[in-house]
C-alpha cells in the first residue's frame, strides 16, 4: 500500500511541477483528496452509505471501513496519512492520532493531546539520504567487488567443469588399468591358489579320516560298556539300561524300543553293532564321558600341523603373485582417489551458488567472530559452530541445510540445521542473514530463542546493482 | 521461573543441572511429602472420630464485653487449653485454643489481620452442668458449648450450621520438654505442669513418644525439631452441606473433593516444578480459607495458622448417586497445622456476598491496581538484551497490538544480584525505560528474596552487617542454593528488615530504575533448590520463631516490602504493582499473584478457570494464569485459545520458559497474529468494567471473577461449574479450551434472566444450556440483560494512551425494559481517589425508556475530559426520537440507528461529558 501510494504521490507532484499547498480534511492524502469535497455529501470510500459533509472528521465513525475520520482516532480501522515533508510521507494507524506519542515526524498526528512533539522531518530525511548515500556507495563497490566474484566462479567453475572432463577421461585408462592388472593378478595367483586348495582337500581328507578313527574307537568302547556280562554280546536288555536312547523321550527306553534300535536283533556281536551305533551314536552317553575334551584336544593339535604344511608351499608360490597383486592394488587405489576427487567437485559444483555463482568464493572458506563468551564460526555451505573462548569443546549450531529467504529472494538468508540436541528443546540451528558489503565478514551473532541462532552476513555476493545512481532529488516531498 | 526441577544442586554451571534433570518431564512426587511421609500429619490422621477425651470446665467460665474463655481439659493427658471465644462484628464467630501454660509460648500469625477485629457482646442464654448457651444476636443465632465431650454448635433456630469436634478430631499436641536434655528449670516448670495435671484425678500417664516427634528425616534432610511435637487439629461439620470450595491453591477443580482415601489437600508454599493437575499436593501459595455453599447458607472457616497445613474433607454424599435417603447430607472438615494455635473465624454469611464481606472485614480487599496492570503484559524468560527489548516494542507496533508492560526475567541482573542490571546486556537500562515511556508502556524487573552471597555484592554486604538473614538452627546464616548459586534469605518476618528491603527501591538506591518500572517476585515460598522439599529447613530461624511456624507468610511478606517500596519511591503517591508467586490470607492487599509455572497443554488452559475461581473466593481476585503455557511449546491454536481465555482473566500476561521457542504474538502467520490481535483488543475495549470491578473489589472485598453459584446462589445446576464463569455479575464468559472445538455448551443462569452474545447481540433466555458452535475466532461472551457495561472502543497500543478516550454505553435489557450500571474514573494510577476523593463514579440505568447517568458519590470530585460517543440499547425496540437532555436543561435531538433484527438501537454521538449529569428519553 505504502510503495503504491508513494509512486502515485510522486507522478502527482511530478505532474504538477512546483508543490502547491491544497487544502484537504486532516488524515487525507493528496491522492485521495477528489473524495472529500468540502460542503459537498461524503460518500464512503466503500461505497457504504453517503453522510454530510460536516460528519467527515467530527470524531464520530459512520463509515465502516473508517473513510469518515481520516484525520480523527474514531474509526477503529482508520488510517491517518502525515505528509512529513522532508522526509518521507507515511499512513499511520487512526489510533495513533492524539495518543500522547509523536509519531509523525511533522507532528501532524498529535493535534491535540497535549504531547510535546518536534518537527524532525528535516533532519531524518539528512539522516536517511547519508545512509542512502552511504549505502549506495557500498552497493557499487560491492556489485563491482560482485561481478569479480561471478567471474572468477565462472571461470573456476569451467576450470572445474573441464578438469572433471579430464578427470573422467583418466579415469577411465585407468578404469581399463585396473582392470588388466586384475587379470594378472588372478592368472599370478592361480598356482597360489590351487595349492591352497590342495592342501585344503587334503586336510579336509585327513580330518574324516581322524572322525572316522575315533568314531571307531568310541564305537568299540561302547560296546565294551554295553556288554555288561561280557559275553561278547550287546543285548536288548544291556541296552535298555541307557535311557538316554530312548526315542520317545518319554523316559524310558522299552524293550521294543531298544530292539527297533537294534535292527529287531536280540542281541548283536561286533560286527553287527558297527549297523546300530549309527542308531545311537549321538544320543549316546558314555560311562566315562571324556571325549569331547578328546576330540577338541585332537583338532587344535592338528591346526598348526597343516597350517605349516602350507605356509611352506605358500612361499613357494607368493614369489609370483605378490608383485601381481601390488600393481593392482596401487592402481585400484589411484582409481579410487581419481574418483573422490571427481565426486568432491561434483558435490561443489552441485551446490546452489547464487543465480550467477556469486556465493561460490564462500565454499570451504571460514569465517568468525570473537564475543564476549564464545567464538563463532561460520564455513558457508558446510557448518556453524560456537567455542567458548576460554576452553571447552565446539558445539555444533547447524550443518548447512538450504537457502531460506523470501520468495522473491532467496538468497538473503541462510538456513543451517540438525546441530546438536538442546535439553528438552530441538536440535541448535541456524540462521544466517546475508546484507551487502565490500567485506566478507561476520558483523553479529545472537540468539533470539533457545537454540536458534542469528548470524549477520555480510558479503559482496548479495549486492544489487544500484538501481539509480542519482540521489539528490526527492521529488516525493509534499511540502 | 522455574526451578531446574527438584534435583540437589551443588553445582552452578547449568550444563550440568541439564545432565541431572534430562529424565525430569513431569513433576517428581517423590521430592514432596505425602501425609504419611509427614509426621504430623500421619500422627494426626491416626485419631479417627470418636469421643473426644476433651472436656469444658464450665466453672472456669471467665465472661467479658469482647470474649468469653473457659478452660478444657484432656481426660487423657490432663493437659488444660484454654478456649477463647468472640462474637466479631458483621456476624462472625471467633474460636481460639490455646495450652493455658504452654512451656514456652506458641506462634501467633501476625499481620495478617487488617486490625483487631471489632467484638460484640455474647451474653448467655442458659447454662446448665453439662452445657452453656450464649447468643450471637439476631435471627435466633446461638452458640452452644457442650462440656463433656467438648462441642461447639453454632445454630440458628433449630438449625445447625456448623458443629465444631462433634467427631472428636480436636487434637492439641501440648509442647513439652525433651526427655534426653532436660535443664534443672525445665524440669521445674515440668513438676508444675504435672502438679496442676495430677490435681485432676491424682494420676497422669506417661506419653509415649512416636516416630517423627523430636526428628524427621525426609530423603536427605533432617528436622531437628528442637520444640518436639506441636500440632493442632479440629473438625468441622456442615450440616445440609454438600459443596465445599476454596483453600487455595491447587491445580484442581473448583469444587473440592473428598479426601478419604487420598491425601488431604496441602497448604504448604512449595516451588513444584512442573505440576501436575487434578491434585491435592501443595504449590506454591495458600489461603486457608474455605467457603461452604447450600442452597439455604453459604459460609466460611478462616483458620488463621502459617504452617505447614492439611486439610480433609468428607462428604457423605460424596460418590453417591443421590437416592432417597433419610440421611440428609453434610460435609465434615479437618484442619490440621503442625504448629501454633488453633484460631478459627466461622463466617456465618448467609449470602455469598456476606462471607466476602465478612472475610474482607478481617483481611483486607484486594488492592486495587493501576489501570495499566490490567491491561496486557508479555513475558519471556528472557528478553536477552535492550536490543531485543527494543525489537519486541517494536514489533507490537508493526502488527498493531496493544500492550501496556514488557517483562524482564532473573537473566537481566548482572548474575543474578537483583536490583542491579548486567552490564553487557542491559547497559543503559534508563534509556530502554525512556524508549518505553515514550511510548507510554512500562517494564517490570525481577526482583527475588534469595540473595547471592557475594562480599561485592551491596544488597548481601548491607543484609549482613544489618544482621537480616535467616539463621539456621545453630544460629549462623542460612545459606540455600537458588538461581545465583549459594544464597543467604532475607527475614522478611522482621519489619526492620521489610523496612530496610522497601527503602531499596528508592530510585537513587536502585540504579537504572525509573517511574514506568515495577516488580516481580518469584521464587517467595521461598525456594531453596537444595533444601527439603525445595524450600526452606523448618528449623531454621526467623528471630526467636522457627521457619516451621511462619513458613507460608513468608511470601506475603515480601511482596508486602516490595509494594512498600514502590509506594514509598514515589512519596505515597502512586499505587503500586508487583506480581507474586507465593502468597497467603491477606496477600491480595500487595498485588498480583499467577498460578506459577504451568506447562504449554490444554489442560493447564482448563485448570487456570478453577484456580483463578478458588483464589478469587479466598479474597485474591487479581489472579492468572501463564499465557501459552510456561513449560513447553504450544501450538499455534493452543496459544490462540490461550489469548482469548486470557484476554477474560484478570491478570494477563503471556509468558514462556527460556528453553522455548519465541513465541511473540506475530510469530505463527497472520492469520493467528490477527486472532491474538483480536483477543488483546477486546481486553482493552472492555478495560473501563475491569477497573470499574477491581474498584468495587477493592472496595467490598467482592471476587471480580466469580463462579456461576456466588450470583445465582439457588441454582443447584450452577454448583459445580467451572468451565465457564462471571466477570462482575453482567458479563458470563465461556472460553474454547479444547483442542479442535466445533462447539462449546454454554450454561446461562438465571430463570427469566436474558443474556446477549456481547459480539453478534444474540437473545438468549436463562436456565438454559445452550450450544454455541465455534470457529477460531470465537470467544463465547454474554451480557447479562439488565445490565449496562461500558467500554472504550478506540483500542490503542497501550491502555495509557486511551485515558481520555470517550466511552461507549453498552446497555442490554431484561425482560423488563431497564438495566443498569455502573462508570468508575480516575486518574488511573495514584492514591488520590482515595486520600483526594478524586474520582467520578457513576450509576447509569435505564427504566421507561429513559437512560440516565447519576452521581454515587456527591463529594467526591474530579474532571475528566472523556465523554460518551456512543451508546448502544440491546433488546429495545424502536422509538420515534431519542432527546438529550443536559444538567442545564438543555436538550437536543440525537441521531439513531435501529437494527430491527436484533433489535439494537445505536444512539450517535451524545458527545456529553462522562462525569456529568444528563438523561436520554427515548419516545
Amino acid at each position: 500500500m505504502t510503495c503504491v501510494h508513494l509512486l502515485l504521490t510522486l507522478v502527482f507532484a511530478v505532474s504538477l511541477g512546483t508543490p502547491v499547498e491544497i487544502q484537504r480534511p486532516r488524515g487525507v492524502p493528496l491522492t485521495s483528496i477528489q473524495f472529500y469535497v468540502e460542503n459537498k455529501p461524503f460518500t464512503c470510500l466503500d461505497g457504504s452509505r453517503t453522510i454530510s459533509f460536516d460528519r467527515v472528521n467530527d470524531d464520530y465513525c459512520d463509515c465502516k471501513d473508517g473513510s469518515d475520520e481520516p484525520g480523527t482516532a474514531a474509526c477503529p480501522n482508520g488510517s491517518f496519512h502525515c505528509t512529513n515533508a522532508g522526509y518521507r510521507p507515511m499512513f499511520i494507524p487512526s489510533s495513533r492520532i492524539n495518543d500522547g506519542i509523536c509519531d509523525c515526524c511533522d507532528t501532524t498526528d498529535e493535534y491535540n493531546s497535549g504531547a510535546k512533539c518536534e518537527n524532525t522531518c528535516k533532519e531524518l530525511g539528512r539522516k536517511e539520504r547519508e545512509v542512502l548515500q552511504k549505502m549506495a556507495e557500498i552497493t557499487k563497490e560491492g556489485f563491482l567487488l560482485k561481478q569479480h566474484l561471478i567471474e572468477e566462479a565462472k571461470k573456476g567453475q569451467q576450470e572445474k567443469q573441464s578438469k572433471v572432463t579430464d578427470m573422467q577421461g583418466n579415469k577411465k585408462q585407468l578404469d581399463e588399468k585396473v582392470e588388466v592388472l586384475r587379470t594378472v593378478k588372478e592368472t599370478a595367483e592361480q598356482p597360489e591358489k590351487e595349492a591352497k586348495e590342495r592342501h585344503l582337500k587334503a586336510w579336509e581328507e585327513q580330518k574324516a579320516a581322524i572322525r572316522l578313527e575315533k568314531d571307531k574307537a568310541k564305537m568299540a568302547e561302547a560296546f565294551l560298556e554295553l556288554d555288561d556280562n561280557a559275553d561278547g554280546f550287546v543285548s536288548v536288555s544291556e541296552l535298555q539300561s541307557h535311557a538316554e536312547l530312548d526315542a520317545d523321550a518319554d523316559g524310558t527306553l522299552t524293550e521294543t524300543e531298544a530292539q527297533g534300535l537294534m535292527g529287531g536283533a536280540e542281541q548283536v556281536d561286533t560286527s553287527t553293532f558297527e549297523s546300530v551305533w549309527p542308531n545311537i551314536k549321538d544320543k549316546y552317553h558314555s560311562e566315562v564321558s571324556r571325549e569331547e575334551a578328546d576330540m577338541s584336544c585332537l583338532v587344535s593339535s592338528e591346526v598348526p600341523f597343516g597350517q605349516k604344511v602350507f605356509f611352506l608351499e605358500k612361499t613357494v608360490v607368493k614369489l609370483s603373485a605378490q608383485k601381481a597383486r601390488d600393481d593392482f592394488e596401487e592402481a585400484e587405489k589411484a582409481l579410487r582417489e581419481m574418483d573422490d576427487q571427481i565426486r568432491n567437485i561434483e558435490k561443489e559444483l552441485s551446490f546452489d551458488f547464487g543465480p550467477d555463482a556469486e556465493f561460490t568464493y564462500l565454499y570451504s572458506q571460514c569465517y568468525e567472530l570473537t564475543t564476549g563468551e564464545y567464538i563463532y564460526r561460520l564455513c558457508p555451505f558446510n557448518r556453524v559452530s560456537q567455542k567458548p573462548k576460554y576452553g571447552g569443546s565446539e558445539t555444533n549450531l547447524g550443518t548447512w541445510g538450504s537457502w531460506s529467504g523470501p520468495e522473491n529472494n532467496k538468497y538473503l538468508l541462510m538456513k543451517y540445521d540438525h546441530g546438536t540436541g538442546c535439553w528438552q528443546g530441538p536440535n541448535r540451528s541456524t540462521t544466517v542473514k546475508l546484507t551487502c558489503g565490500k567485506e566478507t565478514v561476520v558483523t553479529s551473532t545472537s540468539e533470539p530463542s533457545r537454540c536458534e541462532y542469528l548470524i549477520e552476513f555480510t558479503t559482496p555476493a548479495v549486492c544489487q546493482e544500484p538501481a539509480n545512481t542519482d540521489l539528490s532529488p526527492h521529488d516525493h516531498e509534499e511540502l | 521461573s522455574a526451578p531446574p526441577c527438584g534435583c540437589f544442586i551443588l553445582q552452578r554451571w547449568v550444563p550440568l543441572i541439564v545432565l541431572l534433570c534430562v529424565s525430569a518431564r513431569a513433576v517428581d512426587r517423590s521430592n514432596f511429602k505425602t501425609c504419611e511421609q509427614s509426621a504430623f500429619c500421619k500422627r494426626q490422621r491416626e485419631l479417627k472420630p470418636g469421643r473426644s477425651p476433651y472436656r469444658a470446665l464450665l466453672d472456669t467460665l471467665e465472661l467479658s464485653d469482647s470474649r468469653i474463655t473457659l478452660q478444657l481439659i484432656n481426660d487423657n493427658n490432663k493437659v488444660r487449653l484454654l478456649l477463647e471465644l468472640y462474637r466479631l462484628q458483621g456476624n462472625m464467630t471467633r474460636v481460639k485454643i490455646n495450652e493455658l501454660k504452654p512451656l514456652k509460648p506458641r506462634y501467633e500469625v501476625p499481620d495478617v489481620l487488617i486490625s483487631d477485629p471489632i467484638t460484640e457482646t455474647l451474653s448467655v442464654v442458659s447454662q446448665d452442668e453439662n452445657s452453656l448457651v450464649l447468643s450471637l444476636g439476631g435471627k435466633d443465632q446461638r452458640l452452644i458449648v457442650s462440656a463433656q465431650p467438648f462441642r461447639l454448635d453454632i445454630v440458628e433456630g433449630p438449625q445447625v450450621l456448623v458443629s465444631l469436634n462433634s467427631r472428636g478430631l480436636l487434637a492439641f499436641e501440648h509442647l513439652r520438654a525433651r526427655k534426653d536434655t532436660k535443664s534443672e528449670l525445665e524440669q521445674a516448670t515440668e513438676q508444675e505442669n504435672v502438679e496442676q495435671r495430677t490435681d485432676e484425678d491424682g494420676q497422669i500417664k506417661e506419653e509415649e513418644d512416636k516416630p517423627g516427634m523430636w526428628e524427621e528425616t525426609f530423603k536427605s534432610h533432617t528436622d531437628s525439631k528442637p520444640n518436639g511435637p506441636s500440632s493442632i487439629s479440629l473438625d468441622f461439620s456442615l450440616p445440609g452441606v454438600e459443596h465445599v470450595y476454596g483453600i487455595p491453591e491447587h491445580a484442581d477443580t473448583l469444587k473440592l473433593k473428598n479426601t478419604d482415601g487420598s491425601d488431604p489437600y496441602r497448604l504448604y508454599n512449595l516451588d513444584v516444578f512442573q505440576y501436575e493437575l487434578h491434585n491435592p499436593m501443595a504449590l506454591y501459595g495458600a489461603v486457608p480459607v474455605l467457603i461452604s455453599h447450600s442452597t439455604d447458607r453459604t459460609m466460611g472457616i478462616f483458620w488463621l495458622n502459617a504452617a505447614e497445613t492439611w486439610v480433609d474433607i468428607s462428604s457423605n454424599t460424596a460418590g453417591k448417586v443421590r437416592v432417597i435417603s433419610s440421611e440428609a447430607p453434610q460435609t465434615d472438615v479437618r484442619w490440621i497445622s503442625e504448629s501454633g494455635i488453633i484460631d478459627v473465624f466461622i463466617m456465618l454469611g448467609p449470602k455469598p456476598a456476606d462471607v466476602f464481606t465478612q472475610y474482607a472485614s478481617l483481611t483486607g480487599t484486594q488492592s486495587f491496581p493501576p489501570l495499566t496492570a490490567l491491561a496486557y503484559h508479555q513475558c519471556r524468560w528472557n528478553y536477552n538484551d535492550q536490543e531485543d527489548v527494543k525489537s519486541v516494542d517494536q514489533g507490537f507496533d508493526e502488527h498493531d497490538i496493544p500492550y501496556d508492560f514488557i517483562w524482564l526475567d532473573i537473566e537481566h541482573a548482572d548474575g543474578k544480584r537483583y536490583f542491579t542490571w548486567d552490564p553487557s546486556k542491559f547497559p543503559q537500562p534508563k534509556e530502554m525505560l525512556q524508549g518505553l515511556m515514550d511510548k507510554r508502556r512500562k517494564l517490570v524487573a525481577i526482583v527475588d528474596p534469595h540473595i547471592r552471597v557475594d562480599n561485592g555484592y551491596k544488597i548481601h554486604n548491607e543484609i549482613l552487617s544489618k544482621n537480616f538473614y535467616v539463621k539456621n538452627k545453630d544460629g549462623g546464616d542460612y545459606e540455600g542454593w537458588c538461581w545465583p548459586g549459594n544464597s543467604g534469605y532475607p527475614d522478611f518476618t522482621n519489619p526492620e528488615m521489610r523496612a530496610w528491603w522497601a527503602s531499596k527501591f528508592a530510585y537513587e538506591q536502585y540504579e537504572g530504575s525509573m517511574e514506568n518500572q515495577y516488580v516481580w517476585n518469584d521464587m517467595n515460598e521461598p525456594s531453596v533448590f537444595n533444601g527439603p522439599e525445595v524450600t526452606m529447613h523448618k528449623d531454621a530461624l526467623h528471630g526467636g520463631w522457627e521457619h516451621r511456624d511462619v513458613h507460608n507468610l513468608y511470601g506475603l511478606y515480601v511482596q508486602k516490602a516490595t509494594a512498600d517500596g514502590l509506594v514509598e519511591r514515589s512519596g505515597g503517591v502512586e499505587r503500586p504493582f508487583v506480581l507474586t508467586r507465593a502468597f497467603f490470607a491477606g496477600s491480595q492487599r500487595y498485588g498480583a499473584v499467577w498460578t506459577g509455572d504451568n506447562a504449554a497443554e490444554w489442560g493447564h488452559l482448563k485448570i487456570s478457570i478453577p484456580m483463578c475461581l478458588s483464589l478469587g473466593l479466598a479474597g485474591i481476585s487479581f489472579c492468572g494464569a501463564d499465557v501459552g503455557g510456561f513449560f513447553k511449546h504450544p501450538s499455534a491454536e493452543l496459544l490462540v485459545r490461550w489469548y482469548q481465555a486470557g484476554a477474560y482473566q484478570p491478570f494477563f500476561r503471556a509468558h514462556a520458559h527460556i528453553d522455548t521457542p519465541r513465541r511473540e504474538p506475530w510469530l505463527f502467520g497472520p492469520e493467528n497474529t490477527a486472532l491474538i490481535r483480536e483477543a488483546i483488543r477486546q481486553r482493552y475495549a472492555l478495560l473501563p468494567y475491569w477497573y470499574q470491578l477491581f474498584y468495587n473489589a477493592h472496595r467490598t472485598g467482592y471476587p471480580v471473577v466469580r463462579p456461576l453459584w456466588v450470583e445465582y446462589p439457588n441454582d443447584v445446576a450452577t454448583f459445580s461449574i467451572e468451565d465457564e464463569y462471571l466477570i462482575g455479575k453482567d458479563l458470563l464468559v465461556h472460553p474454547v479450551t479444547d483442542e479442535g472445538a466445533t462447539a462449546v455448551t454454554a450454561y446461562l443462569p438465571g430463570k427469566g434472566e436474558v443474556w446477549y452474545d456481547v459480539h453478534t447481540f444474540q437473545k438468549h433466555d436463562g436456565e438454559q444450556s445452550l450450544y454455541i458452535p465455534v470457529t477460531m475466532s470465537s470467544i463465547p461472551v454474554f451480557q447479562r440483560g439488565g445490565s449496562i457495561i461500558c467500554r472504550k472502543d478506540r483500542v490503542r497500543r497501550s491502555s495509557s494512551c486511551m485515558e481520555n478516550d470517550p466511552y461507549t454505553l453498552y446497555a442490554a435489557l431484561n425482560s423488563q425494559g431497564s438495566a443498569e450500571g455502573e462508570l468508575y474514573i480516575d486518574d488511573f494510577h495514584t492514591f488520590n481517589f482515595e486520600k483526594a476523593k478524586q474520582f467520578v463514579h457513576r450509576h447509569l440505568s435505564f427504566s421507561a425508556n429513559t437512560l440516565s447517568s447519576r452521581n454515587l458519590a456527591p463529594d467526591s470530585q474530579f474532571s475528566t475530559a472523556s465523554w460518551i460517543e456512543k451508546i448502544v440499547i440491546i433488546g429495545g425496540s424502536q422509538p420515534s426520537s431519542a432527546t438529550l437532555k443536559n444538567a442545564d436543561d438543555t436538550e437536543s435531538a440525537l441521531e439513531f440507528e435501529f437494527d430491527s433484527t436484533l433489535a439494537v438501537l445505536t444512539l450517535r454521538k451524545p458527545g456529553v461529558n462522562a462525569a456529568a449529569d444528563w438523561t436520554v428519553i427515548l419516545r
